[in-house]
């Protein structure tokens, strides 16, 4: 029997496997940010040990951190006591760290792959359920505990039981106004926030062969929101010329040969998933979200349904209460109070992208807020260099500085009470932007909708 | 770590599918660099009102060292602070139908059981817990068996290795430091990257 990408890249990083227990699994990459990390650098130093590999390690800051004047020291105290951690921990173990202001700094599942620190083929853990986004260039990567990420502090290893795997292909072409987020959305809704508990998941089919790597990303990162432990997409030409030439990829004769290898990985025909689900992209149209998991999704001018795969009654009447909607009504029309582009699911460069040319040439709707978080500090200079910053000013939007923000309200932007966002972040848990905050998941496409007319509205 | 054998306690109802971790502790909490008091910020945002007034709430009243939950218990982040909150609060096991693979890890690798049982006997466990709040339950380890008074027992699943582990106190780390040899080995036998 065939062996799937995900079997290769398992195997490859065995260092033992334990009767009747998991496997000792190297990793190649610990990405590390300042929320996770602290009580595991503390752990080590009481160990009287320090971080075994410390150049597989790289830090930065991006949860806690403000999203305006980063010039100036980090006015929350707990906030600033957590960076600066951070920066001791690093510094004493010899580790990369992009500090706030560094132009690599950045939303840790943003900077990884724009610096090359990612590759292909790899393990790459984090202390971040969202280390799932890695997965898009086809990396074995998961979002691990503080536990886990002192484990690999120590010893460069993880012991991990190999999960079941699926596979998710979609077949056909995306309508124009159906982009990556919505694909994602689409699937959740359709197999539940737990369908994919236990699970790896590879995307297969046209549709993610036709993706950029940002597109790839966006579906990958929210893999973890139907609980799949990763998702994985196979390299191609696209991933090997997205890694060419960054900062810490190879380079010359020996980026050649790496990726001639890269360009091997694939699923083997006649390897078996454990489960297969397939879908038609003619299927999908623009996604929004009604309730308080990824799975309570829906087409943004369809009807809020009665129930939701993975969701019993009562659970589903509870988040309906929450978001004060009701089952049957649409959601096209429906007030919006606040609009989020930003976060490791949509705060890369092609999300800026899609969003300025919606906006170009309109106006923000007045009583709408709307936050637009670049994803790194490089991401923040391409919307500059490619005028993208103007397009959105003449529009009347304002661009905040890079960092999580709004995604998981850590910082000051908070949602306030029972006001409505359209996010394209990746949750819409209860009070997950902020206590009472109503969130609305969609991609970038419906949130420009959003912002220019100030309700619920299907992309231009 | 702490060990874990038997475990005989009243439970904690929570009814609700797709706890996520958010709900268990909001990401406001997670800023001190401590691994202690996380258990008094547990649930935190059901029983408290913006402004720190309490709120009637699923909780009150009920007692008990075992938390049983709707399906899919701990879903969304990997903080682990969300085991650290249930633990440092006083629980010692969370049973539910099924549980977010991050949260499961988590629990495990800090002394908390995830007692996996099917849909069948969850419903009816939550059905004579709400009958009966006072109704004792009993988690037997080393048997991989939960029951209770007028629901009956079932064995559920824990790997061997891990089994071991929560009955002695035994960590993964403690085991990958103590074969550092094999990760040497590894690293000279393969190229790593």
């Amino acid at each position: 029997m065939g062996k799937t990408l995900f079997d290769k890249i398992w195997d490859a990083h065995v260092v033992k496997s334990i009767p009747d227990g998991p496997d000792v699994l190297y990793i190649d990459r610990h990405l590390i940010h300042e929320v996770t990390s602290p009580q595991a650098f503390s752990a080590l130093k009481a160990k009287g040990t320090k971080v075994f590999r410390p150049e597989k390690t790289f830090a930065t800051c991006d949860h806690n951190t403000p999203t305006h004047d980063q010039d100036k020291p980090i006015a929350e105290p707990s906030s600033a006591a957590a960076v600066e951690a951070l920066a001791r921990n690093t510094a004493e173990n010899g580790i990369s760290y992009f500090p706030l202001g560094d132009p690599a700094n950045g939303i840790v599942h943003v900077m990884g792959p724009e610096q090359g620190i990612v590759l292909c083929g790899q393990t790459v853990v984090c202390g971040d359920s969202h280390t799932a986004t890695h997965g898009a260039f086809g990396n074995i990567a998961f979002g691990i505990g503080t536990s886990e990420v002192e484990m690999v502090f120590a010893t460069q290893c993880l012991m991990q039981n190999k999960p079941m795997q699926a596979r998710i292909t979609v077949d056909g072409t995306l309508a124009d106004d159906v982009t990556p987020k919505d694909v994602i959305l689409y699937i959740i809704s359709r197999l539940g926030t737990g369908g994919c508990n236990g699970c790896f998941v590879e995307y297969a089919g046209e549709v993610f062969r036709n993706m950029s790597m940002e597109g790839r990303m966006t579906v990958c990162n929210m893999s973890i929101e139907m609980g799949a432990k990763g998702g994985v997409v196979a390299p191609d030409q696209t991933t090997v010329d997205y890694i060419r030439g960054r900062r810490f990829a190879p380079t010359g004769a020996d980026f050649d040969v790496i990726a001639e290898k890269w360009l091997e990985l694939r699923t083997d025909e006649d390897a078996v998933f454990d489960k297969e689900y397939h879908f038609d992209a003619s299927d999908i149209r623009p996604m929004i979200t009604y309730g308080t998991n990824p799975g309570m999704g829906m087409a943004v001018d369809g009807l809020i349904p009665s129930q939701a795969v993975g969701c019993d009654e009562g659970s589903f009447r509870k988040a309906l209460a929450y978001m004060d909607l009701k089952s049957g009504e649409k959601l096209l029309g429906h007030k919006v109070d606040y609009v989020f582009l930003g976060s490791c699911t949509n705060g890369r460069i092609e999300d800026f992208r899609a969003f300025a040319n919606a906006v170009k040439g309109c106006r923000k709707a007045d009583d709408v807020v709307a936050w637009l978080v670049p994803g790194s500090k490089q991401v923040e200079r391409l919307i500059e260099e490619e005028g993208l910053g103007n397009i959105l000013r003449d529009a009347g939007f304002e661009i905040r500085q890079p960092g999580c923000s709004a995604c998981l309200a850590m910082n000051d932007d908070k949602i306030p009470e029972g006001k409505y966002c359209v996010s394209t972040s990746n949750r819409n848990f209860e009070g997950r932007q902020g206590y009472g905050a109503r969130t609305m998941l969609a991609g970038p496409l419906v949130a420009a909708a959003a912002a220019l007319t100030g309700c619920v509205s299907l992309p231009k | 770590m702490e060990k874990i054998s038997i475990i005989k306690s009243t439970a904690v109802l929570v009814p609700t599918a797709n706890i996520d971790t958010d709900q268990i502790i909001p990401a406001r909490f997670l800023k001190t660099t401590s691994r202690k008091g996380f258990g008094e910020k547990l649930f935190y945002d059901w029983r408290f009102n913006a402004d720190g007034s309490p709120v009637p709430n699923v909780l009150d009243g009920q007692v008990g060292c075992i938390i049983v939950a709707g399906e899919n218990f701990g879903c969304g982040s990997s903080r682990e602070h969300a085991a650290w909150a249930i633990h440092d609060a006083g629980y010692k096991a969370v049973v539910s139908s099924s549980f977010a693979d991050i949260f499961k890890g988590n629990a495990l690798n800090n002394s908390l059981l995830p007692v996996q049982v099917s849909s069948g006997f969850l419903s009816v466990l939550t059905a004579a817990l709400r009958a009966d709040p006072s109704l004792e339950i009993m988690i037997d380890l080393p048997a991989q068996t939960i029951s209770a008074e007028g629901v009956g027992q079932e064995t559920f699943p824990i790997v061997g290795y891990k089994k071991e582990c929560l009955m002695n106190g035994y960590s993964d780390i403690d085991y990958l430091l103590s074969d550092v040899e094999s990760i040497l080995d590894y690293e000279a036998d393969s190229q790593t990257s």
